[in-house]
């Protein structure tokens, strides 16, 4: 995967951001003035900056080890494919949960906090990295305290599944976090680390996409708009490109 | 209460007429004569700075042998031409010397100016006279022999040109040939005199000079590729009609191509600027150019094609459409495409690299851009995607390498980071 | 301390369609005109180009184009009697900011709105008597046949794909036969369909309909409008509504506008300045300029000869609140006009499971979809149903992108194994049927300033204060009964019909189509606007968008902006700028 390195015209060109990561948001740069033609420059692209894979930058091992299972059961790995853990999704959530995401830099976080009806959405004063590391102690400890001693990890997949129910209903309570929240919160997040581009760390091999038949980042379907009812069998490709990019492979 | 101001159009025409340089005796019809070859040269291209005073000089314009910046050639005593008699406008335009017989550097193209009759040049002269005088720094006076230059030894003394002018240079006016058309004749003294096209469509020697065996075959100017623009059908415009010539220069694109890199200025700033009769003269003139066939080649292997191909068409036929069709008129066909066909594949490359805009125009105002993908491929896969475009749908031209998208990669970046 | 800059003859605050319309307009007309943008520039090659432009995860989940709360967001409630408590994440509806603002990621779904729609009032109290209590539905001032021609002109400048249902009254055979008479057809053909929305057609012409395809802003062909600029044909990419469209084949202010105006020498845009108020002299009953913020924080005060507002519906009755201009509503009284009637939309949909029938649903354009419009506004007769208004009918395929898209059947678990092979069973096996319907304005459903909260400037926030009444649930119920009928003649495995219940939710994504605020009418005691969308307290000051609309219809709101605009562009050119003063007597 080639990445030109950010250079300092691209950094001064027209309020553009160079190899920006997920939730770039509109960051106020400069204000500037227009007239008398469209503003180009050569060899712009607010293009997104793939995950470096390597060790997890953001979540402890305890986070990881409750992640990959949690994930495991969330989308296991079955007869159809790989799940959320073979996919890279634990992967994906540490980037997400150590980025901008993690941060909740695009929200509404002024107070006053109020708890607010459902239909008013999210009033937890928590971002979502804090949510997450919250959460995941108390279920830990949770489990500990129903399982004697064990952590989610450690516990039969029947077990997991009763403790995720739990957590989606609301029947089980956590201290110092919401559960509910957290649940659809990670759920939300887990289904975008299977479906999501490759390069964000999730999706490998794209196995999220093999799954379903869908084809990935193209933008001409022209060919297939009259194939009423026909499979199209066109390998997935990212925005990094597919294996058939390359003539090595 | 006056309710509606207009921010006024820039009536510099009107203004400059009053301007004290202006001779009571020079007609409209001769400042009409030399405002249209100052057009068709592009003077206000090369002596303007981005953001700067249209011909107040000041911009770095890069050559094999360094960097030269451009004089003020607006009416200013001091810093520009407004003291120069005709005499030494002539002898600059014609010879490349300046008044204190220094001489000029063919970045400024004399070879060409050469051409343009002595009279032409006067009416080009009362022209400039019009324009509002503007004071510069001495750094690119006009009037000033050690202004700013960045040029390797031994060419930053400028007595070296005395050797150059006498192996490339052939002073001269042109020459009428009586056996062809008048048109075909204005066309010529258009092309190889003012508009000077050559100087970046005719390939040059080690030393800068014209190639005179292969006039407007194709030559490499500052990493672009300036295609052939005679009459090979492959690598040239053979398979354009005149029409076609004329509505590429008057609107920036035809059916089989639009105007982008440095040849988009030359749209904005010169070629739009003349008339149909003009366009017409020049395209009577190219299409007797003889061309040459682009040279065969390598041809590519077929799993670099394979993954060209597959690049291709995920990548690229949202525009230019899985048959290389494109749109006409909005995404460049890429089939029978004299760029892509070209064996120098500097523009290719770059394009692919950094992306690019096709002119907009007032007749075709849509800046349709290509993204640049300089991210998103490595340097293999811009060459197997280059080679895809290069030889599908009954293209064929040279195979490209990792390598030279390497090389042009570390050229981009090199000029980004002037 | 502001500093004073020197005047231009226009200020449009905010440059999305609305201002790029006028933009173009007014500069035509000699004037001089200053656009100022919160955002920041944005252009297709650049910012949603071919090569990154198919991001779900980006642009969908982490809304990448969109406005962001942290800096501008409102608070919500469903009643008066609640406290509202700030938007935090963005959810039911996506407004955007920067060059293009919403034209950027529509669908590109555009309608006229029917005869009737404009008389609503009128029409609906004659045919069927007293309205329901606290509905405050009102004629708009304009009626259909005025806006016909400016429909037209829209619709030309945006190149859109169609086939017209009625020319100058006769109606034409697989067009909409419901809609008002138009004098010519589409500037381009329907695109050409993929396989569900043709499975709708049969079904829904077996059931006694006449189905045709929905009118796209997503080119059919290449197409270069009146103005000279070229739009490319749409590829089907899938990843359209919520996102930029990287080869020029969707209309927005970029692809039809920009071109021409930004080559201007008498327009500018600043971007990166946020219009803070306006500022009016009451005495002469004009606005004098505007007071804006750059980047870094500086305010500027920008006189000016016309102020026009032109940011997203409901930023703009926000603003003539922070400016003091206008009888702000009282719900309590009901008296007051800026901030009332304010509307949405109520959608709801019927998922059909098929076993054997492949839609390839990744292949869609925005508006690539098959309609009928037997239930929308008056075209049937409400006698006994409970409610007014309706919405049409459509199966439309925009995309197929995973993260949001993959429909299971009634019942089936959220996750684990079940939920994967339903999901994988099901992905490219199924459709959807939508319902759009309109919403009635109500006494308690309107905008004014929250006593709390407070935006990155210091300004109170906009309160929202909305919920659908029994009109809307009953109508979005018939809807979507009709829905489940013609889903039941397509012989499918599984239907799953989910109707709209409960209160109006903040959370789930529906439309981006906010109304009313600054609504338009005859009575300046009953409206913001007059029916030139000229400000009843400041004769300069005029304001765009769907805010003005006293109700919403059954249809989205986009046709309708763009034909004010071009009407108020024509009122402003051919009226204003001879006599400055108000329209219409009041």
């Amino acid at each position: 995967m080639a990445g030109s390195p950010v250079s300092r015209r691209d950094l001064l060109s027209a309020g553009v951001v160079i190899g920006s990561t997920v939730a770039l948001g509109n960051q106020p740069a400069e204000a500037r003035s227009y007239s008398g033609e469209i503003p180009w420059t050569p060899g712009e692209a607010n293009a997104p900056t793939p995950i470096k894979p390597g060790p997890f930058q953001y979540l402890t091992q305890d986070e990881v080890a409750f992640l990959d299972a949690a994930v495991s059961r969330l989308i296991p790995a079955d007869d159809l494919g790989p799940g959320a853990k073979e996919a890279g999704v634990t992967t994906f959530l540490d980037r997400q949960l150590g980025g901008a995401f993690g941060k909740g830099s695009s929200w509404y976080m002024q107070g006053p906090w109020k708890k607010g009806e459902v239909t008013q959405g999210y009033q937890s004063r928590m971002s979502p990295a804090e949510l997450y590391r919250a959460s995941i102690k108390a279920v830990d400890a949770y489990c500990g305290g129903k399982f004697g001693g064990k952590k989610f990890s450690q516990l039969s997949a029947d077990q997991q599944d009763e403790i995720l129910s739990g957590l989606e209903k609301g029947d089980v309570k956590l201290e110092g976090a919401d559960a509910e929240s957290f649940f659809t919160m990670f759920l939300q997040n887990t289904v975008e680390g299977f479906f999501s581009d490759p390069l964000y760390g999730g999706n490998r091999d794209m196995a999220g996409w093999k799954l379903i038949g869908f084809p990935g980042a193209r933008y001409d379907y022209r060919p297939y708009v009259k194939k009423h009812g026909e499979k199209l069998n066109l390998p997935p490709v990212g925005i990094t490109g597919r294996p058939g990019w390359n003539s090595n492979t | 209460m006056k309710i509606f101001r207009y921010a006024a159009l820039a009536a510099t025409a009107l203004t400059a007429l009053t301007s004290a340089a202006y001779a009571a005796d020079t007609s409209f019809h001769e400042l009409e004569r030399g405002k249209m070859l100052v057009n068709a040269g592009d003077c206000v291209s090369c002596h303007t700075v981005k953001g700067g005073t249209p011909f107040a000089g000041g911009r770095p314009i890069e050559t094999p042998f360094g960097i030269i910046y451009s004089p003020n050639i607006t009416p200013d005593p001091e810093t520009g031409i407004g003291a120069w008699s005709d005499d030494a406008f002539y002898n600059a335009m014609h010879s490349g010397v300046d008044p204190k017989g220094e001489r000029l550097y063919p970045a400024f193209p004399y070879p060409y100016f050469t051409k343009i009759t002595r009279q032409d040049v006067k009416f080009m002269r009362e022209y400039l006279n019009t324009l509002p005088p503007a004071k510069s720094s001495q750094a690119v006076s006009a009037n000033n022999p050690n202004r700013m230059n960045d040029l390797t030894w031994p060419l930053n003394h400028r007595i070296f040109m005395r050797g150059w002018n006498m192996a490339f240079f052939e002073p001269g006016e042109f020459h009428p040939n009586k056996q062809k058309s008048g048109e075909w004749n204005r066309g010529a003294y258009l092309v190889e005199g003012a508009a000077h096209c050559g100087a970046c469509h005719t390939p040059k020697n080690k030393l800068g000079g014209d190639e005179t065996s292969h006039v407007l075959q194709g030559g490499n100017i500052q990493n672009w590729f300036a295609p052939q623009i005679a009459g090979d059908m492959r690598a040239g415009i053979g398979s354009w009609s005149a029409n076609d010539i004329v509505e590429y220069l008057k609107t920036g694109r035809n059916k089989h191509s639009g105007a982008t890199g440095m040849m988009a200025e030359v749209v904005t700033n010169s070629t739009s600027k003349l008339s149909d009769n003009d366009l017409h003269d020049i395209a009577t003139y190219l299409k007797d150019v003889p061309g040459a066939a682009a040279d065969a080649g390598s041809k590519p292997d077929q799993k670099v094609m394979a993954a060209g191909k597959a690049i291709f068409d995920d990548s690229c036929s949202a525009c230019h459409q899985t048959d290389g069709q494109g749109v006409p008129h909005m995404f460049p066909p890429l089939v029978h495409n004299a760029n892509v066909q070209s064996s120098d594949p500097s523009s290719v490359i770059r394009v692919i690299l950094d992306g690019a805009q096709t002119v907009p125009t007032d007749a075709r105002p849509t800046p349709s851009s290509m993204p640049a993908f300089n991210w998103k491929l490595s340097d293999d896969q811009t060459a197997a995607v280059a080679n895809y475009v290069r030889n599908s749908w009954g293209n064929s031209a040279p195979a490209v390498s990792a390598s030279q998208v390497a090389d042009m990669r570390k050229q981009l970046q090199a000029n980004i980071a002037q | 301390m502001e500093r004073k800059l020197p005047p231009v003859d226009v200020i449009l605050v905010g440059f999305g369609w609305t201002a790029a319309i006028l933009g173009q307009e007014l500069t035509d007309a000699g004037l001089n005109v200053l656009a100022l943008e919160r955002g920041g520039w944005r252009d297709t090659s650049t910012d949603f180009a071919v090569t990154f432009a198919q991001d779900e995860l980006r642009y969908m989940e982490r809304k990448a184009l969109f406005q962001e709360p942290a800096r501008d967001t409102l608070t919500f409630r469903n009643s008066p009697s609640e406290s509202a408590l700030p938007m935090r994440h963005l959810g039911s509806f996506l407004p955007a900011t920067g060059v293009g603002g919403a034209g950027i990621h529509w669908n590109g779904q555009t309608w006229r709105f029917l005869p009737s729609d404009f008389v609503a009032k009128s029409h609906n109290t004659q045919r069927y008597g007293a309205l329901a209590d606290g509905m405050t539905i009102q004629d708009w001032g304009v009626t259909y046949d005025e806006l016909e021609p400016y429909y037209d002109k829209f619709e030309y400048l945006c190149g859109i794909s169609g086939k017209a249902g009625n020319l100058n009254g006769k109606i034409q055979d697989g067009g909409n036969p419901f809609e008002g008479a138009r004098k010519r057809d589409y500037p381009n053909p329907p695109l050409d369909m993929v396989y569900a929305p043709t499975l709708f057609e049969k079904a829904a012409a077996e059931t006694g309909h006449k189905p045709f395809p929905c009118p796209a802003a997503n080119m059919s062909r290449p197409y270069t409008n009146p103005l000279g600029v070229t739009l490319g044909p749409c590829t089907y990419c899938g990843f359209c509504e919520k996102f930029g469209c990287g080869n020029y084949s969707k209309s927005s202010p970029q692809t039809t506008i920009l071109p021409v105006l930004m080559r201007k020498k008498n327009f500018e845009l600043r971007t990166q300045c946020e219009v803070l108020r306006v500022n009016h002299d009451d005495v002469a009953k004009r606005a004098t300029g505007v007071v804006y913020v750059d980047a870094q924080g500086e305010e500027w005060e920008q006189p000016a000869e016309i102020v026009v507002l032109c940011a997203f519906a409901q930023h703009n009755p926000w603003l003539m609140m922070l400016s003091d201009i206008g009888k702000r509503y009282d719900v309590q009284s009901g008296e007051g006009v800026v901030g009332k009637n304010y509307a949405y939309q109520i959608v709801s949909g019927v998922d059909v499971f098929f076993d054997d029938k492949i839609m390839n649903p990744f292949v869609g354009a925005g508006a690539l979809g098959i309609g009928i419009d037997e239930y929308n506004g008056d075209n049937f007769d409400h006698g006994g149903l409970g409610f007014i208004g309706g919405g049409y009918l459509a199966c439309w395929q925009t995309n197929g992108r995973p993260i949001e898209y993959h429909p299971t059947p009634k019942g089936t678990p959220k996750w684990g194994t079940k939920w994967k092979k339903a999901v994988a069973k099901n992905y490219l096996t199924s459709l959807s049927i939508s319902t759009h319907g309109a919403v009635m304005s109500h006494r308690n459903n309107y905008l004014d300033l929250d006593p709390t909260y407070h935006d990155t400037h210091g300004r109170p926030l906009l309160r929202l204060t909305f919920d659908y009444t029994d009109n809307e649930h009953k109508m979005s119920d018939y809807l979507t009964d009709r829905a489940e009928e013609i889903a039941k003649a397509m012989n499918a495995r599984d239907i799953y019909a989910k109707k709209r219940t409960g209160h109006y939710s903040i959370v789930p994504y529906q439309t981006t189509h906010n109304t009313g605020g600054a609504i338009m009418g005859t009575d300046p005691k009953s409206s913001v606007v007059n029916r030139y969308l000229q400000s009843w307290d400041l004769h300069n000051l005029f304001v765009m968008g769907a805010c003005v609309f006293p109700q919403n219809p059954g249809y989205n709101p986009t046709g309708t902006v763009g034909a004010l605009t071009y009407w108020a562009a024509d009122a402003i050119k051919n009226q204003y700028l001879k006599k400055q003063g108000p329209l219409v007597q009041a």
